[in-house]
């Protein structure tokens, strides 16, 4: 297929990554973070409040600027170039409230080169969206939607999902999962947080736990069954029992 | 709508055994095409490389035979889906003659259970 990713570098690679944001003292948000992520896997990462998911996301984005240790991207720093072959949601929305759909799905196609408008308009019409409607005019849900289908119609190397199901119903939910699911291509990573693992890990390869800024797991999703005999939810409320 | 899967077992496992079933019952008839795997992955929600890897051992049993660059088809020998049947029955038989153990039944009252059950079922079915 492509054969320019036989021999290169890993998609992403961080290599004893810390973040310490100022004014916390010694505490870090993040703590010597090793990890290799390949193509072709829909990861998990899951940990509790504060376990640092989002500021890790944020430095893989190039968002926040590492204490110490580097991430790479296809053996680059974060960058232009990186922007370009990850797509990445955000926890919190970004969008002008006061542009239709219809603009913000021209906005996207101008802005990456990747952007295929005709998925977003085929997803928007899936989940009963009309193109036409102002952002502000969108209960929170939909506009998470909005939100989700503007990144998901990237054809991107790796996609960064912070939260993307939270705040939307099950049936959406539902349909967001198996768009994942059909838009699986074997040259990209989807990497998603969330709390709702139930709702998620037939769907995932692998899940990574983290805890208080560090890596604490990483492996399948099968694996954790296999050995545990419990699913990764019930294996997360073990494991981060209060 | 999603396939109803277990929470606590490997979820390639139960595909697998789905997949299994389809085969012997008949779902899928020796010979034919199988659906994709990501028609299939999408089918049930679970990760493309989940189902890929179900029908990995479904290949490896033979039940199952890829065609280079265009799908794979159903065994067209039949004795091996009939010996798949079978031991999927053996299967059924004995978690379920263990479950009755545990209820305290001796063999041979599972057995005569077993009969009153089939007799009454009969009944109503006719």
């Amino acid at each position: 297929m492509n054969e320019q990713y036989m021999n290169a570098a890993p998609l992403l690679q961080i290599n004893d990554l810390c973040k310490r944001y100022p004014g916390m003292g010694s505490y870090m948000s993040v703590f010597h973070m090793n990890l290799t992520i390949p193509r072709g896997r829909i990861i998990g990462l899951l940990g509790p409040n504060g376990c640092g998911k989002t500021t890790l996301i944020k430095m893989i984005n190039g968002l926040l600027a590492p204490t110490s240790g580097t991430v790479y991207i296809n053996g680059m720093f974060p960058g232009a170039q990186s922007k370009r072959v990850i797509s990445y949601l955000p926890e919190r929305t970004y969008l002008d409230n006061g542009m239709k759909v219809r603009q913000m799905v021209d906005y996207f196609g101008d802005f990456y080169e990747d952007f295929s408008k005709e998925k977003a308009y085929s997803m928007l019409e899936s989940l009963g969206i009309s193109p036409e409607a102002r952002l502000k005019t969108l209960s929170k849900g939909t506009k998470e939607k909005v939100q989700l289908i503007l990144v998901m119609s990237r054809n991107a190397e790796l996609y960064i999902l912070d939260e993307p199901i939270a705040g939307v119903d099950p049936a959406a939910r539902d349909y967001i999962l198996r768009t994942i699911i059909t838009n699986y291509n074997p040259n990209s990573t989807i990497i998603l947080s969330t709390h709702l693992i139930s709702d998620i890990e037939n769907v995932l390869d692998d899940v990574i736990f983290m805890k208080n800024g560090s890596l604490m797991l990483y492996t399948s999703v099968d694996a954790i069954r296999d050995q545990q005999n419990k699913s990764v939810d019930a294996y997360f409320r073990e494991v981060y029992a209060c | 709508m999603a396939w109803e899967l277990n929470s606590d077992r490997p979820i390639y496992a139960q595909i697998l055994e789905k997949l299994q079933v389809r085969i012997v019952c008949g779902t899928y008839k020796p010979g034919e095409w199988l659906p994709s795997v990501r028609d299939l992955a999408a089918e049930a929600s679970v990760n493309p490389n989940t189902m890929q890897r179900a029908f990995t051992e479904l290949e490896r049993s033979g039940l199952v035979i890829t065609q280079r660059n265009m799908g794979r088809v159903v065994t067209q020998d039949v004795q091996l889906i009939e010996a798949a049947k079978h031991r999927m029955a053996v299967t059924q038989m004995n978690s379920f003659f263990e479950n009755m153990r545990q209820l305290g039944y001796s063999d041979g009252e599972i057995i005569s259970l077993v009969n009153q059950t089939a007799n009454t079922a009969d009944n109503t079915n006719t």
